[in-house]
């Protein structure tokens, strides 16, 4: 075989090793979609989405999942708002003002923290938290949509403050510049040039700290509580998506209609999960800063 | 002007707080499983099953399981996720299709570990017929850290200076011989110590192995890579939530999770280390 030709076959050869990644996402749809659709031939999927009772087991079976849907939003949003805050200024902390070796010390903490398994954080979430969190408030559970949120905060930072980061140290030198020669104090160039000039790739990495944490699951299983109702407080427990799927799919019969409901929560969450994946993707390559506008 | 230095001060304290804020979760975390679990461990505690439905005995058989595991995805992920990679950083041309390949990446990267769970259940388990086995456990986890994989090798590919495959082409060498000779043995440091940060993931994962691979006790150590094994991260999450004996088994519980959280960061704290020291002394 001559060289030319052999060299067009590793080409091709990477090529579709380089595919593997789309395949796989292929057949996650495939096989959640094989699973899971049949369920719709006996359930509506208004029935499904906005139905109130989430009752798998009983007899009739209910499978509205409308609650787990609230209470995995519910999770995520406090989770974000607590970490979007840290997570940022910790990233302008580490690209502006941190001396060197504090930085470096800092960055692996945050790898570190980024790498505690999920199990980990939920264990203590329900030995340490929770009891904590019961005699404070005098509660009947410690169990519920707090902790979860702080929980799922901390495994979201780790995200946040290092995409952040990326963005911030993305932004051009001679953006701070132009701003000291103006006569800006350090806070003012950070809070007024750099972080808007930063703005999408911050978004960005609010986008993907929420797909983290509304997959998250371990947490939510351990800490969240498992009520499946809406809230009305952040004591009450929630049962998110992910901790339906994990508590159930272990008790539940091959192929029956709890089976395939589990799995259509799967689609639903994979859905989500995409949806702000895509977002993301779109939002840092739609607004990326390009050039940095010098004469 | 004492209103602009006052405002930089309140906010720099904010910036600080909140970086050592998320320090001391760290280190409040990994002490207080510390403090708990360090009186448990000990010789018989690593190296003997468990006795006693669960309440006394070891974890050998969760260890060598997750050992199992994380070797199974590693043989998956590794080999994929670098031939991936050369794709990207040495041969495509970026364009529709390359977007499109990258845009699935990271989808894939956001993919739900339990939805991974679902995906092993569903492909692996049920259709393959692999049924809950290591196999099935390590395939899943396997394509779990792909992502990972593949972004830290293309990255450590592109590392490589030009003017090495430059040198090499001019010699009248072919591309694949430069990107096997030249470009692969220099970056491949920088991608093992990359790729050890996603093997710290899937050692640690729970929803990916639990209806995949993860079994609650087996009486065997398994002999094929069909059998069901135990696992750290299961082990722990089974005794803390649906153990007949929930607190009696809570010392084996925090000695679980210390193994566990010793074996995860002490894997990514070595990677840290590693590349520390790498890019301290690199020659290029």
């Amino acid at each position: 075989m001559n060289r030319q030709a052999k060299e067009i076959i590793i080409k091709y050869t990477f090529f579709v090793f380089s595919m593997v990644s789309v395949v796989v996402l292929g057949l996650i749809v495939f096989s959640l979609f094989r699973e899971g659709l049949p369920l719709f031939g006996k359930v509506s999927l208004k029935d499904f989405i906005f139905g109130m009772e989430w009752y798998p087991t009983y007899d009739p079976p209910s499978f509205g999942i409308f609650p787990l849907i609230v209470g995995s939003f519910i999770v995520t949003l406090i989770a974000i708002l607590i970490a979007v805050p840290l997570g940022v200024l910790t990233a302008v902390y580490i690209s502006e003002i941190a001396p060197q070796n504090i930085k470096a010390i800092l960055k692996s903490v945050i790898e570190l923290l980024a790498g505690l398994p999920s199990v980990v954080l939920g264990f203590f979430g329900m030995v340490i938290v929770a009891p904590w969190l019961q005699e404070t408030f005098d509660l009947p559970t410690g169990l519920n949509v707090i902790n979860a949120s702080v929980i799922l905060a901390v495994m979201a930072i780790p995200t946040i403050s290092s995409i952040s980061e990326d963005a911030l140290y993305a932004v051009p030198l001679e953006f701070k510049e132009a701003s000291y020669a103006l006569g800006a104090t350090k806070y003012e160039t950070i809070a007024r040039v750099i972080l808007p000039a930063a703005l999408s790739g911050i978004s960005t990495a609010v986008m993907l700290g929420m797909a983290r944490a509304i997959g998250e699951t371990m947490v939510v299983l351990m800490v969240a509580g498992g009520a499946a109702a809406i809230p009305e407080s952040l004591f009450d427990s929630v049962r998110p998506m992910p901790a339906s799927i994990a508590a159930e799919m272990g008790e539940t019969p091959f192929r029956s209609l709890h089976y395939q409901a589990l799995f259509a929560i799967g689609i639903v969450l994979f859905c989500l999960t995409l949806a702000f994946n895509l977002i993301a993707d779109y939002v840092s390559h739609k607004f990326r800063q390009v050039g940095s506008g010098t004469l | 002007m004492k209103w602009r230095y006052f405002q930089q001060n309140v906010f720099f304290t904010l910036v600080r707080a909140s970086a050592l804020l998320i320090a001391l979760a760290l280190l409040g975390i990994v002490f207080f499983i510390l403090y708990n679990g360090i009186s448990v461990i000990n010789w018989d505690f690593i190296t003997k099953p468990p006795t006693d439905s669960m309440t006394k005995g070891g974890i050998m058989p969760a260890i060598l399981g997750t050992v199992y595991l994380t070797l199974g995805a590693i043989a998956i992920g590794l080999p994929l996720g670098i031939a991936s990679a050369i794709y990207l950083a040495e041969y495509a041309r970026e364009g529709r299709v390359i977007r499109f390949i990258r845009v699935g990446i990271n989808c894939l990267a956001g993919v739900p570990s339990v939805v991974f769970g679902l995906f092993g259940l569903g492909f692996f388990v049920i259709f393959l017929k692999f049924g809950s086995s290591i196999l099935s456990g390590s395939l899943t986890l396997g394509f779990l850290i792909l992502p990972t994989i593949i972004g830290a090798s293309e990255e450590a590919l592109k590392s490589v200076p030009q003017t090495f495959r430059e040198a090499s082409l001019s010699l009248g060498v072919s591309k694949w011989q430069t990107v096997y000779r030249i470009v692969l043995p220099n970056a491949l440091p920088g991608i093992l110590t990359g790729s050890i940060l996603g093997v710290g993931r899937a050692a640690g994962e729970t929803a990916p192995i639990m209806f995949t691979a993860a079994a609650f006790f087996t009486a065997k150590l398994p002999s094929s890579v069909f059998d069901e094994v135990m696992a750290l991260p299961y082990h722990i999450y089974v005794l803390a939530t649906a153990g007949t004996n929930i607190e009696a088994t809570r010392p084996i519980q925090y000695g679980t999770a210390l193994v566990l959280m010793i074996v995860v960061l002490g894997i990514d704290l070595f990677a840290i280390i590693i590349r520390g020291y790498m890019r301290k002394n690199k020659k290029w």
